[in-house]
């Protein structure tokens, strides 16, 4: 319940931010919303040296859109996601998920890009942005990386900024009229991470066929797990039951969930190929323009 | 490390360790000890407290953080010196128990209130999700709130 | 019989049967309660525990030197310091033995080892780091049908005499008698479930704050306690301390639930701790400390088996209960009773014979067995047999509520002698039913559950009519730890007219502040915001048990009723002096004596109480006060019909309520308002057992849900909505004719909500889902696939 002592900063500036950063170097951590890294420190699972907060630095609270993608600045909140009309609008995949990130409290903290670089296979935000194809940017001293989010995501709890780097911002591609999304999630409770996350995207071409798919899953794996297999399987196919059922089976096949307290491996698997098909029967809906 | 944070309209200067917990510090620094401690998990709302006037979890911040801004507590609940029409419909529809959760759940009904002055009884659940009461079962914590927004806008009448 | 009742006095006044608003909430809603963790004194120093990683191990060695050397830190304390004090164990409450800091084994995963007593509290978590305790493990025994195996290791090796792991054994009820029944049984129905481990987690955690004084030697124990007078007792005996010297206050409880009925290591540590160094000490646990160390709630193998007439009836039940008492046998219990009072488990039913046996077993998880809101394992009683009741059933082809109705003990047989030994005071069972019947519309979701559903889910509708048993003793039959189970009552009406009371319960929320000054409000005329009630210090309180297995109104209550009835006796007497009449020419009508026939003639309480100080006739005592020990002749026996229709999603397993109604006859309600709150609270900790709340243990004995992210309890999101009914059938023993309630919905609910989902899943063959009926439970029973856990 009492966290490990630390040292403490509170930059007002992305540059100032970076030379703490690179002053501290891997003694430092960045603490955004601080609703994964302060319960890890009260748990004493975590004990960072120094702690760089970044939420004095107003410049980067922001949802834009620029150029066909939202950006979502490093200090935008989960709560900020479910009011944004830009969301709304422009990524139903993350609007559908932002309500059922943890609970109203925590959301109003806890920020999508630090759950990002968190790499969480229990969090949801990654699986949301896998299956858009989202971008991190990435800063440093050094400069600006833009890292596709596939790429980002590497492991278990690990990311692939380097020493150095921090999140600035995410960048998402905007749907067009003919997209959609949806990311439905199985939990126990309002708070409690999902015991299966499915996050679908579509986008369809002029005849109303597949044009682009996204798949990716929460909770079944030791990663957010992208079902590259299926999304290109739909490529260029006829949207429909029997389409989302395929690709159901391919997710359902590919996922790697463990057996625990929210249930054998087998019943994850099988809450895998259902959520897909209602996913992408939503996201298809959407991209028809139909809710 | 000094830090200066306003809490119910006074401003306090405080030397506080960077590691020291908000709640923590308000509880125990500043003596207001309405603000409560449920878990260690960040997932009861018991120390539910207004930073700029959102609600947040103060067991998941450092009082450092608090530097420069602004909290509300319970304690800072009333209005020239009446009962926050909160706090009475707290107490008129029995929405309370043993109490412990109560302060956090007064001020999430405040901020909720303050944004959306006629929530429906999903709204209302929704937005008291974060905070667990162990007591009532919850019906009468929002019917609660549901009669304090009809008084604070004298719309339909109050619910008895 | 059921009846109505009408409030004798005005509202204003508040006796019984008024919804007043709670006196206590004034300064709940204002931040101005005062917690025990709020507590801080000069020079007070800051404890923290550091506990057994690991489920069974021997103790091979402890090095403290670099906690000590940590700045801040005064004190590191292991047991083999205490045992040189003789305070390495301690009693439970069940007349076995726990290790206060483990000397020899840690015997489950977060026992206490050892504890650090430093200036801050951050200061003391740091220093527990620098605690190093080596450990030899030994396998951990995680269930107690493998505790029971031939050559399972034997956990309480310490324990002279011990050569097994079993706690205790013991039966109820007539074995041949059940034979018999059984014999002539056209049908036998079975059902083997596990009541799992569950915890009370109140909001607020356990602690203490212990503050001996070096100069005197005595000592005021701020304790988060139950039942503080029974805990001063035991501290006076586990110390040595003389009793007089200890002062036992416990403050505003955020709820308590069971929880803070035993006496946990943590207290008594710090108490040492404080005494050894003369400075107040604190120590409140952690929420993570709270679920993997303290009492444990249910936890019990239950195998159930009814014998039944081809036509409906019940002949006989059988039931054996294999317990999963943890490491050390610590139920909150009745000395007499092993499992509680287990035997009610013939809850509503009118049937000749029942057998009960019951077996506990010691493993490798924390003790506990508190009557979590529950009176002493009636929780577990009342699910076996409305889960059984609903089983038979169907394999009869009969409707669930019909074959109740047909097996009830009816009205006219009361007071009912139980064939386990129980004599049921009152009870109306049919009524309840049919009103929950009306209420819910049973036949018209009947006739919905056949149609097809749109989306392919499941109906279901479940029902339980319970009975429990609440409000022991009598002092006969029933002590904890040798202490009877009587309560007390202390009135002293001062000159004004203004009273207090105080009483030896302790409220936790249930608002013992306004309901026991309703009570006297009813028997005295003072308006019940005059009556101030005071409880919890046992410097100024009179000894009572406690406020726990729904108790206080039962007993305290009664106790408040016959003082106040004593000090209105003694009004009489001088009303009649102040009157000039004789005390038998008197009338009382609420707050006011008058002379027969003559109404414009009387005098107030008020005025009598003033006299009681000013002007009292010769000879008479002066003064308005008196005390009473209220010795129950019997409990009480509250009742209720309680039905749920549930949808289950069959795809992903989850299910979720469509419509609950809960009617609840408690006798007389004394705050109706309160009563429906503790219903709607019972109720909702009702769904969270059945549908969430629970903590489980992997092989190697690590505890999961020992925290608020694993042990899951629902918010406002998750809970039910609840329609609420009444009848009314008074106890007939009881003074004001009330029942216990605080439970009632705890202890009914959970097998309303698992019945509603077997009902939705009983053509699909599922014939039984344990508790927390989880998603994936639904699911494994629907696809015919075992889920462990
Ligand atoms: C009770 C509870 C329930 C929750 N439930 C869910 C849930 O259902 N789903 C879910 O997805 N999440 C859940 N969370 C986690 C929550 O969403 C967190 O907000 C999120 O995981 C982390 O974001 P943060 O801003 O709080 O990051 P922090 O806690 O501040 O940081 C997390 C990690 O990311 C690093 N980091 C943060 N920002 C940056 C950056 N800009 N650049 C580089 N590194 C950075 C930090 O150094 C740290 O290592 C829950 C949390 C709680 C307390
Ligand atoms: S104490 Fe802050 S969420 Fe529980
Ligand atoms: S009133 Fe006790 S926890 Fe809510």
């Amino acid at each position: 319940m009492y966290p490990p002592a630390f040292e403490y900063a509170a930059p007002e500036s992305v540059e100032e931010a970076l030379d703490r950063l690179a002053e501290v170097g891997d003694e430092g951590r960045i603490l955004a919303g601080g609703q994964s890294l302060i319960p890890m420190m009260k748990l004493r699972l975590a004990a960072p040296a120094h702690l760089i907060d970044i939420n004095e630095i107003a410049e980067l609270a922001y949802i834009r859109e620029v150029n066909g993608h939202l950006a979502i600045g490093a200090l935008t909140r989960h709560a900020d996601v479910v009011r944004s009309e830009v969301v709304a609008g422009g990524c139903a995949t993350m609007a559908s998920a932002a309500p059922w990130v943890a609970d109203p409290l925590v959301r109003n903290r806890g920020t999508v890009c630090g759950s990002v670089a968190h790499c969480d296979p229990e969090g949801d935000w990654n699986s949301v942005m896998l299956a858009v194809g989202a971008e991190v940017v990435a800063r440093s001293k050094q400069g600006e990386r833009v890292i596709p989010i596939s790429e980002f995501v590497v492991d278990f709890f690990t990311n692939s900024l380097r020493p150095g780097e921090m999140v600035t911002e995410l960048r998402v591609p905007r749907d067009d009229d003919r997209s959609g999304g949806a990311y439905l999630k199985l939990e126990r409770k309002i708070g409690d991470y999902a015991t299966v996350g499915v996050a679908a995207h579509l986008r369809l071409d002029e005849q109303g066929r597949i044009a682009r798919a996204g798949l990716a899953l929460t909770s079944v794996g030791p990663i957010n797990l992208k079902v590259t297999e299926a999304e290109e399987m739909m490529v260029g196919q006829e949207p429909g039951d029997e389409l989302f059922a395929e690709a159901a089976q391919i997710a359902a096949r590919t996922c790697e969930p463990t057996s625990d307290v929210r249930g054998p491996a087998e019943y994850k698997r099988s809450v895998v190929a259902a959520y897909t098909r209602r996913a992408f029967g939503r996201a298809l809906a959407g991209a028809r323009g139909e809710t | 490390m000094e830090i200066e944070v306003t809490v119910n309209g006074v401003a306090y200067r405080r030397d506080t360790e960077p590691r020291r917990l908000l709640v923590d510090f308000i509880r125990t620094e500043l003596g207001l000890t309405g603000t409560h401690i449920g878990c260690d998990t960040t997932s009861c709302g018991a120390c539910t407290v207004l930073f700029d006037g959102v609600p947040v979890k103060s067991c998941t911040m450092f009082a450092v953080q608090a530097d420069g801004h602004e909290l509300t507590t319970v304690e800072g609940l009333r209005r020239n010196g009446e009962l926050s029409p909160v706090q009475a419909a707290f107490k008129e529809h029995h929405g309370l128990q043993c109490g412990f959760c109560t302060p956090g759940m007064m001020l999430v009904a405040t901020a909720l209130l303050s944004s959306n002055p006629d929530p429906t009884e999903e709204e209302v659940r929704w937005a008291l999700s974060g905070n667990i009461c162990r007591c009532t079962g919850y019906t009468n914590i929002v019917e609660a709130i549901r009669s304090a927004a009809a008084t604070m806008h004298e719309t339909a009448g109050v619910e008895s | 019989m059921t009846t109505t009742h009408q409030p004798a006095t005005p509202f204003e006044m508040g006796g019984i049967g008024h919804s007043v608003r709670r006196k206590e909430d004034d300064r709940f809603i204002q931040g101005a309660g005062r917690y025990l963790d709020d507590i801080q004194l000069p020079g007070m120093l800051h404890m923290a525990i550091l506990r057994s990683p690991i489920a069974h191990g021997r103790i091979l060695s402890i090095d403290t030197s670099e906690a000590e050397a940590t700045d801040g830190v005064v004190a590191v304390v292991t047991g083999e310091m205490l045992a040189a004090h003789g305070l390495a164990w301690m009693p439970t409450l069940s007349g076995d033995t726990q290790a206060v800091l483990a000397t020899d084994k840690v015997r489950y995963q977060g026992q206490e080892v050892a504890a650090v007593i430093a200036t801050d509290p951050y200061v003391a978590r740091d220093a527990l780091s620098g605690i190093f305790v080596d450990y030899e493990e030994l396998p951990a025994i995680t269930s107690p049908q493998q505790a029971l195996e031939p050559g399972a290791v034997l956990i309480r090796d310490e324990k002279e005499g011990q050569t097994d792991n079993v706690a205790y054994t013991w039966e109820a009820g007539d074995k041949a008698a059940t034979d018999e029944a059984f014999a002539k049984a056209d049908l036998v129905v079975t059902l083997d479930t596990h009541y799992p481990r569950s915890h009370p987690a109140p909001l607020e955690t356990c602690g203490v704050v212990a503050d001996v004084n070096p100069a005197t030697g005595e000592a005021t124990i701020y304790l988060t306690s139950q039942a503080p007078h029974a805990h001063r007792t035991l501290f006076a005996i586990v110390a040595g301390l003389p009793e007089e010297k200890i002062r036992v206050v416990s403050p505003d409880i955020g709820g308590g639930f069971g929880n803070k009925v035993p006496i946990y290591p943590g207290y008594v540590v710090a108490t040492a701790a404080s005494l050894l160094i003369g400075k107040p000490v604190k120590w409140v646990e952690s929420r993570s400390e709270n679920l993997i160390s303290t009492g444990f709630a249910r936890d019990f193998h239950m195998h159930g088996e009814l014998a039944l007439t081809a036509d409906g009836r019940i002949l006989g039940l059988r039931a054996s209960i294999l317990s999963d008492q943890g490491a050390f046998y610590a139920d909150a219990q009745p000395t007499r009773f092993r499992a509680g009072l287990f035997h009610i488990c013939t809850g509503s039913y009118d049937f000749g014979a029942a057998h009960v046996t019951a077996k506990g077993a010691f493993t490798n998880k924390a003790p506990g067995g508190v009557a979590y809101r529950c009176s002493f394992r009636v929780t577990e009683a009342s699910y076996l047999i409305e889960r059984l009741v609903q089983n038979a059933a169907y394999e009869l082809g009969m409707d669930p509520a019909e074959f109740r109705l047909k097996n009830f003990i009816r009205p006219e047989q009361f007071p009912y002698l139980s064939p386990t030994g129980f004599v049921y005071d009152s009870g109306d069972y049919h009524t309840a039913l049919r009103k929950a019947m009306e209420m819910i519309d049973y036949e018209g979701w009947r006739r919905r559950q056949q149609e097809p559903h749109p989306e392919g889910k499941l109906i279901g509708i479940g029902i339980a009519s319970f009975t429990e048993v609440v409000g022991a003793g009598n002092s006969r039959t029933y002590d904890i730890a040798g202490l009877k189970m009587i309560d007390s009552a202390e009135l002293r009406i001062h000159p004004t007219g203004k009273a207090i009371l105080k009483l030896g319960v302790k409220s936790q929320g249930q608002g013992h502040e306004t309901t026991f000054a309703q009570i006297v409000a009813e028997e005295l005329g003072i308006p019940f915001e005059d009556v101030k009630v005071q409880e919890g210090d046992t410097d100024n309180t009179p000894y009572g048990l406690g406020t726990y297995a729904s108790r206080s109104t039962p007993v305290a209550g009664a106790a408040t009723a016959v003082v106040a009835r004593q000090i209105r006796e003694k009004a009489r007497k001088l009303a009649a002096h102040l009157l000039e009449a004789s005390p038998d020419d008197l009338e009382w009508e609420p707050g006011r004596f008058f002379v027969r026939g003559v109404p414009d003639k009387g005098v107030t309480i008020q005025e009598v109480a003033f006299a009681a100080y000013t002007n009292f006739p010769e000879g008479m005592e002066a003064g308005l006060e008196g005390v009473h020990y209220y010795d129950p002749p019997n409990m009480t026996y509250p009742f209720g019909s309680y039905i749920v229709v549930v949808e289950v999603d069959p795809e992903d397993g989850t299910w979720k309520v469509l419509d609950m109604v809960a009617v609840d006859d408690c006798g007389v309600r004394i705050n109706p308002m309160i009563v429906e709150g503790q219903i709607t609270g019972g109720l909702t900790e009702g769904f969270a057992k059945a549908n969430m709340q629970w903590i489980t243990f992997d092989e190697n004995g690590n505890c999961i849900g020992s925290n608020f992210l694993d042990y899951l309890v629902p918010t406002a999101w998750e809970a039910p909505r609840f329609r609420l009914g009444e009848t009314v059938t008074p106890s007939p023993h009881h003074p004001i004719g009330a029942k216990g309630v605080g439970e009632s919905a705890t202890v009914g609910s959970p097998a309303a909500y698992v019945n509603a989902v077997i009902d939705a899943l009983w053509s699909k063959g599922v014939r039984n889902i344990d508790m927390p009926v989880l998603p994936h439970r639904v699911w494994g029973a629907l696809n015919g696939v075992e889920v462990a856990p």
